[in-house]
């Protein structure tokens, strides 16, 4: 699959945003806001990477204009379920983010708060079943796939959260450990993701065109001889040529490190804000080089009718 | 509606397409072009079209392969185009409601007015039948031609596909593959017509029918010596 750039910054800056302002809310939610700087400032920054990613996921549209049509088939569509969510959940954490600054406390905003919660999680649930639920590209039907969006918005927003916490004077500890152990279980998801992908049993020239009854098939000629939008759009080579490094990439660089530097911010304390800074860039940075491979790697069975 | 329809109408246009006829002309696949750059879809644009690299939307396209080898070998031609298929992903999954599956002929169609271009109906779809517009910024698909099937201002032989009604060979059959009686339906029945990529689980409207067996070959020259007649006194007295 074509690698989109919007897609790929949309599903990493506002993955980003929802685990900030997740976290931020629920370690906060026994009585929101405790410290309305944090608040303040952190919710910000959440709402801002994400609208930021909505907006940006809007670019690949055809016609954004009608962007509007997208909230109506939420009963069979998943990507209309996770534009309902992004815009319910942008508006509830909004709200929250308004009465901490503006220093309100009680029930009402603490139930806005966990309106927020819930909206995230949601909303990166959805984002993760589009791709899973896409019958064509057997590499994405995996049950892993929702989960790794889900734990990988988990750990860029608790790394950012961490070192909010500790720039304003809190104690990041938690997040911090929360980071940690989201990495370690992602580099475990991720390997299995990629053993499964490399086993899943794909549509070959043989078993698309029903040919395979008079013995090898490969095509001759091609329907056109230039590209076309399919051809553009669902096959790309790229990273399969690259794919082993870019996952030790994504394995080292974007999970190892980050949670050696979490887990060195838990110990000395006096550090923690630059070891948690830098493991939250390392993070994201990582995530983005997953996403690439995501879509990259990922083969669509209408290859199969080209061929591959 | 992105949900399908769950009445069960039984009348399923469709094609069926006999890959032991066709001759990979192309013909369907430009007259397709040529009716639908005008019809219910249009424009299909090209971008490019005189230039070092065309490319634009078509319909319908038609492959190449080689199957088999040596003298089990042969070359099929393979028309590929929408199926309208029973259960197509590529409308569920569309958020706009633009994708839409018709419950009175079960012909799988895109309202252009509502198409926000997210392209997700492609990424849904495994035979890649439907194909981007960069031009309008939305998403083109074939119609099953709509716009002649039921259309009476043509005269009544002409209601049927673009595709089929241009066919040199007749490889192309236009039904109701609902109706166990129908022409189409016999001729998939007597013929072992299948669908394509069955174990997606798509249930796909048209249908495919395979090569007919490979007769031997009667074309090989004859090299023996004549064994009577004219040629044979002719040929001993040029041999001695």
């Amino acid at each position: 699959m074509n690698p989109s750039y919007s897609v790929i910054f949309f599903t990493t800056a506002s993955g980003f945003g929802y685990g900030l302002a997740f976290w931020l809310l629920i370690l906060d939610s026994s009585n929101f806001p405790q410290d309305r700087w944090l608040s303040g400032v952190g919710l910000a920054l959440a709402l801002a990477a994400i609208t930021s990613g909505l907006l940006a996921s809007t670019l690949h549209l055809g016609q954004p204009s009608r962007a509007w049509r997208a909230f109506t088939q939420w009963r069979s569509s998943w990507l209309s379920r996770e534009g309902i969510a992004a815009v319910v959940s942008v508006a509830m954490i909004g709200l929250a983010w308004l009465g901490a600054i503006a220093g309100m406390t009680g029930t009402l905003l603490n139930a806005v708060a966990w309106l927020g919660i819930v909206a995230a999680i949601i909303t990166v649930l959805c984002t993760g079943m589009i791709y899973q639920s896409l019958k064509p590209i057997a590499a994405w039907r995996s049950s892993l796939t929702t989960p790794i969006y889900l734990i990988y918005s988990c750990l860029t927003g608790a790394f950012g959260t961490a070192a909010l916490m500790s720039l304003f004077n809190g104690d990041g500890s938690l997040a911090a450990v929360i980071a940690l152990i989201s990495a370690l279980i992602l580099i475990a998801m991720k390997m299995a993701y990629w053993r499964r992908a490399s086993q899943v049993v794909h549509l070959t020239p043989e078993s698309a065109t029903g040919l395979g009854k008079i013995g090898k098939v490969q095509q001759l000629e091609g329907p056109h001889t230039t590209g076309n939008f399919v051809s553009k759009e669902m096959g790309f080579r790229i990273a399969r040529k690259h794919a082993d490094k870019l996952r030790k990439i994504v394995l080292l660089g974007g999970l190892s490190a980050p949670a050696l530097l979490g887990f060195l911010g838990v110990l000395d304390n006096g550090l923690a804000a630059v070891f948690w800074t830098i493991a939250t860039v390392l993070s994201i940075g990582g995530a983005v080089v997953e996403r690439w491979l995501f879509f990259a790697e990922a083969k669509h069975a209408v290859s199969a009718f080209y061929g591959d | 509606m992105t949900s399908l329809p769950n009445n069960s109408a039984t009348k399923r246009l469709g094609l069926v397409i006999d890959l032991d006829t066709c001759v990979g002309c192309h013909a369907c696949a430009v007259n397709c072009k040529e009716w639908n750059a005008g019809g219910h879809m249009a424009p299909l644009t090209d971008i490019d079209p005189y230039g070092a690299e065309p490319e634009g939307v078509w319909f319908n396209r038609v492959h190449a392969y080689e199957a088999g080898d040596r003298k089990t070998g042969r070359t099929v031609h393979f028309p590929r185009s929408c199926l309208h298929c029973a259960e197509p992903q590529c409308v569920t999954v569309c958020p706009t409601g633009a994708s839409y599956k018709r419950a009175e002929d079960g012909i799988v169609l895109v309202d252009e007015d509502k198409c926000i271009g997210c392209k997700l109906c492609s990424w849904a779809c495994p035979y890649g039948a439907r194909e981007y517009d960069s031009h309008s910024g939305v998403m083109k698909k074939c119609t099953l031609c709509i716009d002649r099937i039921y259309n009476e201002a043509l005269p009544e032989n002409e209601r049927i596909p673009a595709c089929v009604a241009t066919c040199p060979t007749s490889a192309r059959h236009f039904g109701d593959l609902g109706d166990p009686n129908s022409d189409v339906s016999q001729l998939v029945a007597a013929r072992g017509g299948y669908d394509l990529a069955e174990e997606l689980g798509y249930q796909p409207t048209n249908k495919y029918l395979p090569p007919r067996p490979k007769r031997e070959s009667q074309s090989q020259p004859a090299n023996e010596e004549p064994s009577s007649g004219l040629l044979r006194w002719v040929d001993r007295l040029l041999s001695s």
